[in-house]
């Protein structure tokens, strides 16, 4: 699929900017007899070049009851589309394969990365929040958490706790939170590191479709995340603020993607097989977090940091910063850059060679091989006439993968094997 | 993996103690009546909550790593 990004991005706005044109047509009525209301509503465009396209779009509710409660909801709905890596490697001849499913095959032209077609989803995603300050130096908040899309389910619990002190300059959370997922792939789950089969290697549908329920796992299987944080916020002057986050985070169940594959190669860089791929079971990982925020005359800026690091051997580091600078009291624009930088997980490998015992655990799936990426963003917002807010904010977001020191055999060394993402993010907001 | 055990330990520690620091330093913060920059809706936390749950879910599905500002929480992050 092409992409002509600026098509695409003119009428998921146009689609937007009817939406919520709409939409301010109701809550100018509401607006005046429910002032503690607060809602806020975006729809999001975020499309690939060549490759994944989505659209999301977002609402959250607040109802404050006195001073002291907060009631936070929000909705979610997505939908992706589009190609996504595979993780096969580029060859010199076309290459050919078995969908997901089992049911079909797609085939790929020679010199290219090998995308799969199939991707297509609808993701629905809940939450509510719940806080309470109990009195001037303690606050709580409890909530709960649910989403569904076809071929997975993840429901969560999250709590937390405040406390401030030093006349409320300084503010120490403690926040904690559960989900359980449960995956079910569609075509089941492959069997660890199994190989892919072929419908011409078989005489008939029911020796293929018995050779392929070979490499298929029957049910579903769960996946566990306990996360808890602490976290520091301190106003430093009249002008300045600091927050510092430590994260820990625990994984375990099911974590392997089962729609993603490696190469097996010979010496000559020759495909010889294609298999599905197997991650850990358990993952611990730890993230600090360091943000200062600022106050000038006619702007706001943020910078931050985070290392993040994990049993799996990911490390990256984060920079980041927004620049609002208000041109009026009813009108701002915003500079967003972000800088990303990743080392590879330890059992990330770009194919397998096949004079190799295979490995208990390998994936060639970029998102967490070495990779940089940027993003450069701008927004602009607009307060209107009856208070309500309009923001649109259009992104570039560049992924750049890299060699995690593979030697490239043969044929392999004519491709580009880590080839960049590009990615247009665009979004209309509306608040009132 | 010694190395990638100690290294975040060190940094958590380094992390920490400067939070710490900032914690018992009672020079740090301002009056009462000094926090009008922090009564502007620009200058809370929270105020483009929905631009960052929205770039959460991006780089969640997109990178290795997540979570920091908030809790990195389960879900999918297919694609």
């Amino acid at each position: 699929m092409q992409l002509t990004t600026t098509q695409t991005i003119a009428s998921a706005l146009a689609m937007a900017s009817c939406s919520l044109i709409g939409q301010q047509a109701c809550a100018v009525e509401t607006q005046s007899t429910q002032d503690d209301w607060k809602v806020d509503a975006a729809i999001m465009y975020y499309g690939e070049q060549e490759r994944v396209q989505a659209a999301e779009v977002i609402g959250n509710v607040q109802k404050a009851f006195g001073d002291s409660s907060l009631l936070d909801m929000k909705i979610v709905v997505d939908s992706l589309t589009g190609a996504s890596a595979s993780g096969a490697v580029a060859q010199a001849q076309s290459q050919t394969f078995t969908r997901p499913s089992g049911k079909g095959e797609y085939t790929v032209k020679a010199g290219d990365t090998p995308l799969d077609d199939t991707f297509h989803d609808t993701r629905v995603q809940l939450s509510a929040n719940w806080q309470e300050v109990l009195n001037q130096d303690w606050t709580t908040n409890i909530g709960v958490y649910g989403s569904k899309e076809f071929d997975y389910l993840s429901m969560g619990l999250n709590a937390g706790l405040e406390r401030s002190f030093n006349k409320n300059n300084t503010t120490l959370a403690l926040s904690a939170a559960f989900t359980n997922d449960v995956v079910d792939p569609v075509g089941g789950r492959p069997v660890a590191m199994s190989q892919m089969v072929f419908r011409d290697n078989y005489a008939t549908d029911a020796e293929y479709q018995a050779a392929f329920d070979q490499t298929r796992l029957s049910g579903d299987d769960t996946k566990q995340t306990s996360d808890i944080m602490f976290g520091v916020t301190q106003i430093l002057n009249r002008n300045w603020l600091m927050q510092a986050n430590y994260g820990l985070s625990s994984v375990s169940g099911y974590m392997t993607d089962p729609y993603k594959i490696l190469s097996e190669v010979d010496i000559n860089g020759q495909t010889q097989a294609y298999r599905y791929e197997n991650r850990p079971d358990s993952r611990l990982k730890h993230s600090v977090f360091v943000m200062t925020k600022g106050a000038l005359d006619s702007a706001v800026v943020d910078f931050s940091y985070r290392y993040s690091t994990d049993d799996w051997d990911i490390q990256s580091h984060t920079l980041e910063t927004h620049y609002r600078y208000n041109f009026s009291a009813s009108l701002y624009g915003q500079l967003h850059l972000r800088y990303y930088q990743q080392q590879a997980a330890e059992f990330y490998r770009p194919f397998l060679l096949s004079d190799e015992v295979v490995p208990e655990y390998a994936s060639a799936d970029y998102r967490i091989g070495d990779m940089t990426a940027y993003t450069v963003g701008l927004k602009f917002g607009q307060r209107l006439s009856n208070g309500h807010e309009m923001s649109y904010r259009l992104e570039y977001y560049q992924q750049n993968p890299d060699n995690n020191g593979t030697q490239l055999p043969g044929q392999l060394q004519n491709f580009d094997l880590f080839p960049s993402v590009k990615a247009i993010v665009a979004q209309v907001s509306y608040s009132f | 993996m010694t190395t990638v055990w100690n290294r975040p330990f060190a940094k958590t520690v380094v992390a920490f103690a400067i939070a710490s620091s900032l914690v018992g330093c009672s020079s740090l913060g301002v009056q009462p009546w000094e926090k009008d920059q922090f009564a502007r809706a620009d200058m809370a936390l929270n105020s483009e909550k929905l631009d960052l749950a929205l770039d959460d879910h991006i780089y969640f599905s997109k990178e290795g790593t997540s979570g920091g500002r908030s809790l990195a929480g389960g879900g999918c992050g297919c694609n």
